[in-house]
């Protein structure tokens, strides 16, 4: 089912969450809502929901017009950051509530509810577990036990808030594989929120990047990452490394670097900003050209698969960082305290009237 | 694996705290109470039987023990509304409210008992709204009902709202999302969680209500056979200097009391059994 968010506003007293916000979301697409705390990701989503009524904009699900509809009758299955499972019931009961709860004559017989739970139960690889309660089961098992129960009803629409959030490292980045995996399965049209931008480009088709209650940008995890829209954004994922400076007539000039920024061909003399991925820097012994900056290492970190190295450049007064692989730092052999060279490339310039 | 070892427990003074606990209950509770139990075995059976099976204290016992039900299960149903609206809207004078609940602990129960006397009777405020009707509380059974629900509200509250602050709105908002309508999510979800501090709430509501003495007696009447509750007698039988008399029905009150404690203490616990 298609989702069309159309022209969403909402306030709580003084504070606006969302602004005006338009997203269209295809039949069986798997979105993510990306964005910091306060951003109005959750907010959407309970809209989505009908747990929220925003002030003005409709929410239509598959060319029907559902703002009014009250939240029992929209068709949504909602997972919780925290689960909400119900814990005086047994993991069936919690299943087969949705079912249980329907009006009579659309109410399937108890053997058909048994079928049914146990067949979702085995959807989520936890067949044993249907007469112990919620308490006794880990946190992963909880989440894949509410999200049983979501789909027990058959929704149009899975919306998942923060699904992973309480979870520990390890079982969350196995929930996030099993997830994308069930709904190739399913294909289920489903927005998820995050604000884990590597959980975002992992798991979802599109990702919807948000900002103080806007739309920042929309595209394939590729091209968010790869072609940023704005600053923000580019800071959002992953590290960056900022180079003051000045662009004048397509030229910028930041620091020792020159670059040719042809898409601001018409400035003149105007502050700039670039910003370089720390995995954008490389470096070297001896400088290439006038781009190599002298450099000074700080600190080394070595974090699993990727070694971080903080320089100071500039007298030190400023840090460039820099994220190695394993490979290359063995290579270099670098030793805290040494003089050599660093080289951003893939810098983007972005002209200063935009401020993160 | 821990031969020869001394256990080893993160907090200390397990045992000075135990000691302490014992003594404490023993000097306060259990003496006090083999008191009573040794001074009624100085009766023969024959008259033990005398004292506690009389038609007039047989009558006091449904009396007590039926006003008080009664009031406990008043006070669970209405305790809940009044807890679950005190702690789920905000409203003006909220706090002032909220304190208003314990009142009943607060005031010495002899005023409880003739401030619901003069409301109730027949030129009270309350009184003289209910005799058109024909309706009579002061002086006679109902006003006991009424005096004993009054003094076990605060239970039943006081229990209740920690329990329905816990209560995520998620919970509540899932049920939504399953497609339960208000009612199913109240009985389906809500009420389980509930269940076992209302169990609770009346437990003691009930306890304090059998054994309550001070609101009743002014507005009950005291009519043998009709409104005289098992403490009045009790009172009576001391002034006819009849110890063991009194004390024999005593314990038949302290073993009622002990034994339905007992008995809603278990079906709480079983009504838990989700929450090992």
């Amino acid at each position: 089912m298609s989702i069309q968010i159309e022209n969403i506003t909402k306030h709580f007293g003084g504070f606006q969450a969302l602004r005006d916000v338009s997203i269209d979301i295809a039949p069986g697409e798997l979105v993510g809502l990306l964005g910091p705390s306060g951003s109005g990701k959750t907010t959407l989503l309970r809209i989505i929901a009908g747990l929220e009524t925003p002030d003005r904009g409709t929410i239509v699900v598959d060319g029907e017009d559902t703002t009014g509809v009250s939240v029992r009758r929209r068709g949504v299955g909602f997972v919780f950051q925290h689960y909400a499972l119900f814990r005086h019931m047994t993991v069936f009961e919690n299943i087969a509530f949705g079912l249980r709860v329907k009006p009579r004559k659309d109410r399937p017989s108890g053997r058909e509810i048994k079928a049914k739970v146990m067949k979702l139960l085995k959807l989520v690889q936890l067949e044993g577990v249907a007469d112990r309660y919620p308490s006794q089961l880990s946190g992963g098992q909880r989440q894949r036990i509410a999200l049983a129960r979501a789909l027990a009803v058959e929704p149009r629409v899975l919306l998942l808030d923060e699904p992973f959030g309480a979870l520990d490292a390890k079982v969350r980045s196995e929930l996030r594989q099993w997830l994308r995996q069930l709904h190739d399965e399913l294909q289920i049209t489903s927005v998820f929120v995050t604000h884990d931008q590597e959980e975002a480009l992992e798991v979802a088709d599109r990702i919807v990047v948000m900002n103080e209650g806007r739309v920042e940008q929309s595209g394939t995890p590729e091209e968010v990452y790869e072609n940023p829209a704005n600053p923000f954004i580019l800071s959002f994922l992953g590290s960056v490394n900022l180079f003051h400076g000045r662009v004048h007539m397509g030229q910028a000039r930041l620091g020792a670097i020159d670059i040719a920024v042809p898409e601001h061909a018409a400035t003149d003399d105007i502050p700039a900003v670039g910003y370089v991925r720390s995995h954008d820097i490389s470096v070297e012994r001896q400088p290439t050209d006038g781009a190599s900056i002298r450099a000074e290492v700080k600190n080394i970190h070595s974090i699993g698969p990727i070694v971080r190295v903080t320089f100071g450049v500039n007298g030190k007064d400023e840090t460039v960082q820099a994220e190695l692989t394993r490979e290359a730092f063995r290579k270099l052999a670098l030793k805290k305290g040494e003089r050599v060279y660093v080289r951003p490339s893939n810098v983007r310039v972005f002209v200063e009237d935009y401020q993160i | 694996m821990t031969n020869g070892i001394k256990k080893e427990r993160v907090l200390p003074g397990f045992g000075p705290t135990l000691g302490y606990t014992v003594f404490y209950l023993s000097l306060i509770v259990l003496i006090p109470l083999s008191a009573l139990v040794i001074k009624t075995t100085g009766l023969t059976w024959r008259a033990f039987l005398a004292a506690v099976a009389s038609p007039q204290v047989v009558a006091s016992y449904r009396v007590t023990f039926g006003s008080a039900f009664i009031a406990a299960m008043i006070n669970a149903v209405f305790g809940t509304l009044t807890a679950w609206v005190l702690v789920r809207y905000e409203f003006p004078c909220k706090r002032l409210i909220d304190a208003l609940v314990d009142l009943p602990f607060a005031l010495p129960t002899a005023v409880t008992g003739i401030t619901l006397a003069t409301v109730y009777s027949e030129n009270g405020w309350m009184g003289s709204l209910l005799e058109p009707l024909g309706i009579k509380v002061a002086y006679t059974p109902l006003g006991i009902i009424v005096a004993m629900t009054t003094i076990g509200l605060p239970f039943v509250v006081r229990t209740l709202q920690p329990v329905i602050e816990a209560i995520e709105a998620e919970t509540e908002e899932a049920s939504a999302c399953l497609g339960a309508n208000r009612l199913q999510t109240f009985y389906r979800v809500l009420l389980p969680v509930m269940m076992p501090s209302i169990l609770t709430g009346f437990a003691l509501a009930f306890a304090r209500a059998v054994g309550e003495y001070g609101s009743v007696i002014f507005i009950a009447g005291n009519m043998p056979m009709v409104s005289e509750i098992t403490s009045l007698l009790i009172v009576t039988k001391l002034e006819q200097f009849d110890y063991s008399g009194a004390t024999a029905i005593a314990l038949v009150m302290l073993t009622a009391s002990f034994a339905m404690l007992l008995a809603i203490n278990m079906l709480q616990r079983w009504s838990r059994k989700y929450a090992q």
